[in-house]
């Protein structure tokens, strides 16, 4: 078999795969995303105003109720009930930063087998390793600007 | 007593129907574009940067509260906010600012993930 043969056996191989996977529904995937984002920033508005009874304010308020969220975000991951609630959200449950937490507990729950230091907490990072990397650097781009205007 | 419940009704409205809207726009990326969740994040984030930088993202937190600072283009918000205040002070905070607002939310997700990572195994993923 020649490279290029090769290459159209993929190609048609991948077309046969398309036919076969169910159609996406843009309308209901839309729609859910729509509810389960809303409904965890309301869960999220629902900390804050807790949290507020507390006597929290200001920066501490934002940031309790980040932590309160993560956490939840990260139990929900353990138990793999988030998995579950992301099959049927799509970026409902993605975009909130309970996505992010999940995007960290996940992969630390499945590579801790392949060890502590290089399974666990280095596939830790794989999704927030990049939001860090670009969020630090146009944060520090920012900084600057705002320094010198 | 009533004005104070409906005002709380209505803020918990206002953070459905923006943090809704956020999710709903990042559907929308994903159903035409087939990105994956890791670069959803990434976009999502720098817009909040971004949109914090030139002014239009403080407006929108005054407004719906939760729902612009939940989604992960508050962790942005939070970040250029943390770096713009750094800047009144001086160089080193205009350059510390973002990661040390943003150090809760990071700090938060390292320790608890670590805790999952000991308490609970991994799960078998049915599809």
């Amino acid at each position: 078999m020649t490279g290029k043969t090769r290459e159209n056996y993929n190609k048609n191989y991948l077309n046969y795969v398309k036919t076969q996977n169910p159609p996406t529904n843009h309308f209901r995937n839309c729609i859910a995303a729509f509810g389960v984002g809303g409904l965890i920033c309301c869960i999220g508005q629902f900390i804050r105003y807790m949290l507020s009874y507390v006597g929290l304010t200001g920066d501490e308020l934002a940031g309790a109720t980040s932590i309160v969220l993560i956490f939840l975000g990260c139990l929900l991951t353990g138990f793999g009930v988030y998995d579950r609630i992301g099959r049927h959200a799509g970026a409902g449950s993605i975009v909130p930063i309970t996505g992010f937490a999940n995007s960290v507990a996940s992969p630390a729950i499945e590579f801790k087998t392949e060890g502590w230091i290089f399974g666990m907490a280095a596939k830790m990072f794989t999704v927030a390793g990049p939001i860090i990397v670009f969020g630090v650097f146009s944060g520090v781009i920012v900084g600057l600007i705002y320094l010198f205007i | 007593m009533e004005g104070e419940i409906i005002a709380i009704l209505l803020q918990y409205l206002k953070a459905f129907a923006v943090g809704g809207t956020i999710c709903l726009i990042a559907q929308v990326v994903i159903n035409f574009t087939d990105l994956s969740a890791g670069k959803i994040l990434v976009y999502f984030m720098l817009a909040g940067v971004v949109l914090t930088a030139i002014g239009l993202y403080q407006p929108l937190v005054e407004f719906a509260g939760a729902g612009a600072t939940v989604p992960i283009s508050g962790f942005g918000y939070l970040l250029a906010s943390g770096a713009m205040k750094g800047a009144e002070k001086g160089f080193f905070s205009a350059v510390t600012g973002s990661l040390a607002a943003a150090s809760a939310g990071v700090t938060a997700a390292v320790v608890f993930s670590f805790l999952m990572a000991l308490i609970f195994k991994a799960k078998i993923k049915r599809s």
